[in-house]
């Protein structure tokens, strides 16, 4: 136990305000997002988030956002497990066509009001895989989609920046 | 082999005694160079077979202790050209026959070996072949995306198939069942509850003890190998980074080995310590995720903390030297794409240490967290039998005392200067597994500080010239997960005619149904990311 208080003292808080990762422009959104997320969701925004047929690089930068250095929640933003919890679908991946039908329910099963998030390349336009046989290629072939976060896959900042923008609007 | 000979007429004898000597032979320095006249692919004899020995030869091979490790098929012309892959103490062997025109049946091998069961399934239902003998007739990757008799790998089959405005989803798959008043059934996915891939698991179980489970996947099914058809070799580099978005170096360099041996194209020295420098940062950015997850679905959030924490400093490394945190679009054909700079080439060796140091300081804390230790020691034990049955790869095998690691056992350049020793343990339970990745973490951490050694000056690339019609090669690489397979065959215009990626997955995820029997549910999670198989990789 002395071990891990030690170690838990050392490392300290490495948690870091988003200055250093892009411009003033984001601490307004911050600023915006939190009074937003205060005002419009009661103080938490629920992202219920759906592979729906991607890579897994994508995911692995999601979950990142959870990681101390972002550590997303303290903007009150939350990934949770249901959709029925959730005011965001954050959804992944060119859309399999074995997953389309599974991404229609949970879109189905998520309370309005409702945002859809597409995130990654493939999710915004099909990337390197596209419209064949068994992709139906972006996400917005598929549902409506209120933000696009390109990148392959984006990185935890350029997440963070997106939701940002998508929260402000 | 008195068995068989009575089994079968004297031709057919004949086949099976030249594969028998050709297998006897396999593990030898001199890999039976008296009937090499049957050529090779990549680094594989080929040993061809009649299709009606399909089987016979698998029997053959199981007997003489040869290891199951990919299959596929292959339309040319009006015939089908079968494969499968067999390896030996790091000797490989392609067993291949051709079907006449007209002809779409073999024998199944799975009956030899149970971890052909699902890839002969893949190929049934993407290619229409017809495996006689196969115990299990349900579809596997064709869900509902394509009518029953359509099969995308076909050439008559278009790219963009024929497909309806909403695509069913999968139902009546045939899951097994129970019956009785203590029996639950628990349907899990294909939208799991965390950032995961999809899939779908059907647990039998009782109170909350797990009686059966099964995998439905192929989810994530979204085409590869046909996306690959007519792709130059930069492009197919590309998709092969984006087969599994976390083993984007694993895949990249095995599609890119194959490419170049079927080209007969040699990346110069310098390309190649960076390569196994970008492979083994991926694989520590893996274990490290794992190992932080693990922590997680033991409620140990400190040890989550921790390993996330060392992870993102890991990614931001690989951003600021190498430009991509996970080092996608890195390898390419004859080479790689980046150089190492010289700040990396300064900086590395210190966040090497600081990272050594940092394991160092945590590994104690694991052992000596009991409330930890209570869910990983002895949870999900896979036993070995089933490793060997099944041809598990990667720390799931290490885990179980078998030290299959292509490193080790077929290096490949510039491992076969290193010497790598494959990190093993005897007890297969998460705990194995987990202290497994975390020996791995201090190996490929030395490899990292031996390649920073060893690098040269030298050109990055090697230029790309075209193979000719129907030059093949193999891929054989140590992805971070285990041993990646990829076969390629070029056309008579330098573009891609097959690409065939085989993730370790394959072999682990039908270990998962067997190392959850007898455990809690509320454990799955845990021995579910101690093997972390890939969906994408293993969809296609």
């Amino acid at each position: 136990m002395n071990k891990l208080l030690s170690k838990i003292a050392r490392v300290g808080i490495v948690t870091e305000t988003f200055k250093p990762l892009t411009d003033p422009e984001l601490d307004r959104l911050g600023a915006e997002l939190k009074a937003t997320i205060d005002g419009r969701f009661a103080g938490s925004l629920a992202i219920r988030q759906v592979d729906a047929g991607s890579c897994n690089a994508c995911e692995l930068e999601i979950a990142a956002l959870g990681n101390p250095f972002y550590d997303i929640e303290r903007y009150g933003v939350h990934f949770v497990a249901s959709p029925r919890h959730a005011d965001v679908l954050m959804v992944t991946g060119p859309v399999s066509r074995h997953m389309q039908a599974a991404l229609r329910a949970t879109w189905e099963a998520t309370p309005e009001p409702k945002w859809v998030v597409a995130v990654g390349t493939c999710a915004a336009d099909g990337g390197e895989f596209g419209v064949n046989y068994a992709s139906c290629g972006a996400v917005g072939n598929v549902l409506a989609v209120d933000a696009v976060i390109p990148g392959c896959p984006p990185t935890p900042a350029d997440l963070v920046r997106g939701l940002l923008s998508l929260i402000s609007r | 082999m008195s068995a068989i000979r009575t089994a079968v007429d004297e031709e057919r004898f004949v086949v099976a005694e030249r594969l028998r000597r050709k297998l006897q032979s396999l593990g030898t320095p001199a890999f039976c160079p008296e009937e090499s006249e049957a050529g090779s692919v990549g680094p594989a004899l080929l040993c061809p077979i009649g299709p009606d020995d399909w089987a016979l030869a698998a029997e053959a091979a199981a007997a003489q202790g040869c290891r199951w490790a990919a299959g596929w098929g292959d339309s040319q012309g009006e015939s089908w050209v079968v494969n499968a892959l067999l390896e030996k103490s790091g000797d490989y062997l392609l067993l291949r026959t051709v079907l006449p025109p007209g002809r779409n049946d073999l024998p199944s091998q799975t009956p030899h070996f149970p971890g052909a069961a699902r890839p002969e399934r893949h190929a049934r239902d993407l290619l229409g072949l017809d495996f006689t003998g196969h115990p299990d007739g349900r579809r596997w990757i064709r869900h509902q995306a394509w009518g029953e008799r359509e099969f995308p790998l076909r050439p008559d089959f278009p790219l963009a198939g024929h497909p309806l405005a909403v695509t069913a989803p999968d139902r009546g798959y045939g899951f097994a069942s129970a019956h009785g008043p203590e029996v639950n059934e628990i349907p899990v996915g294909p939208v799991h509850a965390g950032i995961i891939e999809p899939g779908h698991f059907r647990f039998l179980a009782v109170g909350e003890t797990v009686l059966n489970l099964e995998e439905r996947l192929g989810y994530v099914h979204k085409g590869i190998e046909k996306l690959a058809e007519g792709r130059d070799p930069e492009s197919l580099a590309r998709l092969a980074g984006r087969v599994s978005g976390d083993t984007a170096v694993g895949h990249a360099w095995a599609a890119c080995q194959a490419m170049e041996r079927a080209a007969g194209v040699e990346p110069p020295e310098r390309a190649l310590w960076l390569r196994a420098s970008f492979a083994e940062r991926e694989r520590i950015a893996n274990h490290l995720n794992d190992i932080g997850a693990i922590c997680n679905d033991t409620a140990f959030a400190f040890g989550y903390y921790q390993f996330s924490r060392l992870r993102e400093l890991w990614l931001r490394d690989n951003l600021r030297w190498f430009g991509h945190r996970l080092l996608m679009d890195r390898i390419v054909p004859g080479g790689v794409a980046v150089d190492l700079p010289e700040e990396a080439a300064s900086g590395m060796p210190a966040a090497i240490a600081a990272l050594r140091r940092e394991l160092d300081e945590l590994k104690p804390i694991l052992d000596e967290g009991t409330i930890f230790q209570d869910r990983v020691v002895g949870a999900g034990v896979l036993p070995e039998r089933i490793v060997r049955e099944l041809g598990c790869l990667g720390y799931v095998a290490r885990a179980c005392g078998i030290g299959r690691d292509v490193r080790e056992r077929a290096p490949h350049a510039p491992y076969d200067r290193l010497g790598v020793k494959a990190v093993v343990r005897g007890d297969g339970d998460v705990a194995a597994r987990l202290y497994v990745r975390y020996g791995e973490l201090l190996a490929s951490l030395d490899i990292l500080e031996e390649c920073l050694r060893r690098i040269e000056p030298g050109p990055l690339r090697t230029d790309w010239h075209d193979p000719s019609e129907h030059a093949e090669g193999l891929g054989l690489v140590e992805g971070w997960r285990g041993e990646i397979a990829t076969y390629v065959r070029f056309d008579g215009t330098g573009h891609v005619a097959r690409f065939f990626p085989r993730d370790p997955s394959v072999f682990n995820w039908p270990a998962l149904e067997k190392l959850i029997l007898g455990n809690i549910v509320p454990d799955f999670p845990l021995c579910n990311k101690s093997v972390n198989g890939s969906y994408s990789g293993h969809d296609l």
